[in-house]
């Protein structure tokens, strides 16, 4: 038995009045409604592009996590080159081994250090220390640095980024906290080390 | 039988649905377009349902967090039962829908289908192209092993050579300052959600227009494309010659299609699933990254672009060449659509398809990078050693303890960032072997720090043993009154 249902279509014509005046009823609540979706549109979107683009935002860390610890300076004998590793200040519970981040430590003399970031100045590969040729390779792109962490070949635009270092209590400290890049090398003075290369 | 029809009937009476279905079916297309030619577009939409299906599937089991991501890949291919099969079938999938999208825009090139009205078409599937290639990226991301961790750290450092923004965009793309967890979050969303509903909408629009707008005709050298004349001209060639899009134009996708799912079907169960490589551990340096088999081409044009051009073109070429494609139709949307009579359209797509061949070819063993464990592993031939002095045998310990082995190959084996060495004595002297060696040359490091007198002289008397019986040893041409030998001789001395 076919059911019978009414096309309401055709009748919906009697709604369809014509205009009266400029500024209805009708058009006063649209309107409004398109008012109200506006507020409610701002309302509902700009916590989200605040959330979704939170990141980008500048975080300035608090000087007294910035500094992190290498450990004991004896672990790091002079004229060496050693893998170091920290945790990174900046850390949430489900980071894993990500935020173990490795550095070379180059103990020079006494007081004298360098603290070398893993990452090629190239593209970020890491990079790896053969102490008998005194020089860092990079497995990507065959970019290559001397022990004092100069570019020696290759395509890096510099040498290798460096971490601003103080020792204290018998530790190496590091300021660290973010992933080196062209844009934001770690330390202050391989920045202007790194504006030197790239206008030469 | 009747009962169905009723059904049928009573669903058709409320969805009205029937009628435009029927008419999308049947529509006429051009009798020529039921050809092999035109079975790589749904060909692709089949081989993206396929991940779809998969891709949820994974997302039983896969954990999108970095410190339970590796784990849960090692769960899916060891224990849960299929799990090996479902990545294997994702991972491929991944591959052939790459392939496919490329070999169908390939041939939308050059049959004109871009040209007037296809325009948006052809737009849209730019943008779906890019899509593809953005899931294929943020896939690799997601199989979180060392390669994802460094890819990422390739992707931020290319993040960090733009101007300005530089820094901001490398935390919004790694969602804090360091590659972490909030990074795998967000590219996990970014292929799961974000990126497939784009594909979803624009895929509709695609499938849509190609629809409405009717099959490209083969093209005829000499059936000009006009925009007053056109929609004319392939009524007329639908009404008069066409055939019914399903089932007549339809039979080949059909066939074609079931191929290509066997064909994944058996690659995945004969390849199995691809990876995960080592652990997300950074602190593991081991790592020698790469990319996935599609970026291989990008991973050799940066190891072999000039180093001035880079920045540049990695912040330019992006947009130059997404800009040539997008504007393609609207550049040149009329005239002539026959491969037959566009030979710069043709010589284009050769040179790009060669490029990227050449290049993808060069980054599957990517010669510009050292073996870093060639040293310690490739030992040096023993013809080479035969006969020698002691001194040149020194010669040889050195050559393998200062890693030279890395970058320089001997017998084949070895880097081959720097020239092979097997007949190095052949090209040049003792004086430019001792400078080449302590002061460096293009791309050569400077050892001179880093080798004692004896050895530089133990090294160098190795070297110069290695050149072929029978070959003269290299000289000075400015300080041998005798006039050189050969042009190539000349060459080495002035360089």
């Amino acid at each position: 038995m076919p059911e019978q249902i009414v096309d309401h279509q055709s009748t919906d014509e009697r709604t369809a009045t014509p205009p009266t005046k400029p500024v209805s009823r009708r058009n006063m609540l649209m309107i409004l409604g398109i008012g109200i979706n506006a507020v409610a549109a701002t309302l509902f979107s700009v916590p989200i592009i605040g959330y979704i683009f939170a990141p980008a935002r500048q975080r300035e860390m608090r000087a007294d996590l910035a500094w992190v610890s290498l450990g004991q300076i004896t672990q790091f004998p002079e004229g060496e080159t050693r893998l170091a590793t920290y945790r990174n200040p900046l850390v949430r519970p489900s980071d894993g081994d990500t935020a173990n981040i490795p550095c070379w430590v180059r103990h020079i003399s006494a007081d004298k250090w360098q603290v070398f970031a893993i990452n090629c100045t190239h593209l970020g590969c890491p990079v790896r220390w053969f102490p008998q040729s005194g020089l860092f390779m990079c497995p990507c792109h065959g970019g290559a640095y001397y022990a004092d962490g100069a570019r020696a070949s290759g395509p890096p635009p510099r040498g290798l980024f460096e971490y601003d270092y103080k020792v204290e209590n018998g530790e190496l400290l590091v300021k660290a906290g973010q992933v080196p890049t062209l844009a934001q090398p770690p330390s202050v003075a391989s920045a202007d080390k790194s504006r030197r290369c790239t206008c030469a | 039988m009747r009962l169905i029809k009723d059904l049928g009937e009573w669903f058709d009476f409320r969805l009205k649905l029937g009628k435009p279905i029927r008419e999308a079916m049947e529509h006429p297309v051009p009798k020529n377009t039921a050809s092999w030619a035109y079975v790589f577009g749904s060909a692709s939409l089949t081989v993206m349902i396929l991940q779809f299906v998969t891709g949820i599937c994974l997302a039983f089991v896969y954990v999108p967090a970095a410190d339970g991501a590796w784990n849960s890949l090692q769960t899916l291919n060891q224990q849960q039962a299929f799990g090996w099969f479902i990545r294997a079938l994702h991972g491929w999938g991944s591959n052939f829908m790459v392939a496919l999208v490329i070999i169908h825009m390939v041939q939308v090139f050059l049959f004109g289908a871009f040209k007037y009205p296809r325009e948006l078409t052809w737009i849209v599937g730019v943008f779906l192209l890019l899509m593809t290639l953005g899931m294929a990226f943020t896939g690799q991301v997601l199989r979180f092993d060392q390669d994802a961790y460094w890819g990422l750290g390739i992707g931020a450092s290319v993040m960090g050579r733009m101007p300005l923004v530089g820094p901001k965009l490398v935390h919004l793309m790694l969602g804090g300052p360091i590659i972490a967890g909030e990074t795998l979050s967000r590219f996990f969303a970014i292929h799961v959600f974000i990126i497939p509903s784009m594909l979803m909408a624009f895929v509709g629009v695609h499938v849509l227009m190609v629809l409405k707008l009717g099959i490209n005709e083969w093209p005829v050298p000499g059936r000009i494309v006009k925009r007053e004349t056109y929609l004319k001209e392939y009524h007329e060639l639908t009404h008069r010659d066409g055939v019914r899009f399903i089932p007549d134009a339809f039979r080949k996708d059909l066939v074609f299609s079931g191929l290509i799912i066997i064909a994944l079907v058996l690659c995945a169960a004969i390849a199995g699933p691809i990876g995960p490589k080592g652990q997300p551990d950074p602190t593991v340096i081991q790592a020698i990254p790469r990319p996935d088999f599609f970026f291989l081409w990008s991973f050799a044009a940066l190891a072999l672009l000039p180093a001035k051009l880079e920045t540049p073109l990695l912040i330019v070429g992006p947009l130059i060449g997404v800009g040539f494609l997008v504007a393609l139709p609207l550049i040149s949307g009329t005239g002539e659509k026959s491969w037959l009579r566009r030979p710069i359209a043709v010589i284009t797509m050769l040179l790009a398809l060669v490029s990227l061949t050449a290049l993808t070819h060069l980054g599957t063993y990517s010669p510009w990078s050292p073996v870093m464990d060639a040293w310690s592993s490739a030992p040096v031939p023993v013809k080479l050693l035969e006969g020698r002095s002691a001194l040149e045998r020194q010669g040889a310990v050195v050559f393998q303890a200062m890693q030279c082995r890395n970058c320089h190959s001997l017998g084949g084996e070895g880097g081959q960032r720097g020239p092979a060495l097997d007949t190095v004595a052949t090209r040049l002297t003792e004086d430019q072997l001792i400078r080449q060696v302590l002061q460096g040359r293009g791309n050569m490091p400077a050892y001179g720090k880093n080798l004692s007198p004896a050895e530089t002289t133990a090294l160098v008397a190795f070297l110069k043993t290695l050149r072929p019986a029978g070959q003269a040893p290299a000289h000075d041409a400015g300080l041998v009154s005798v006039a050189p030998t050969s042009q190539g001789e000349i060459e080495e001395t002035r360089r």
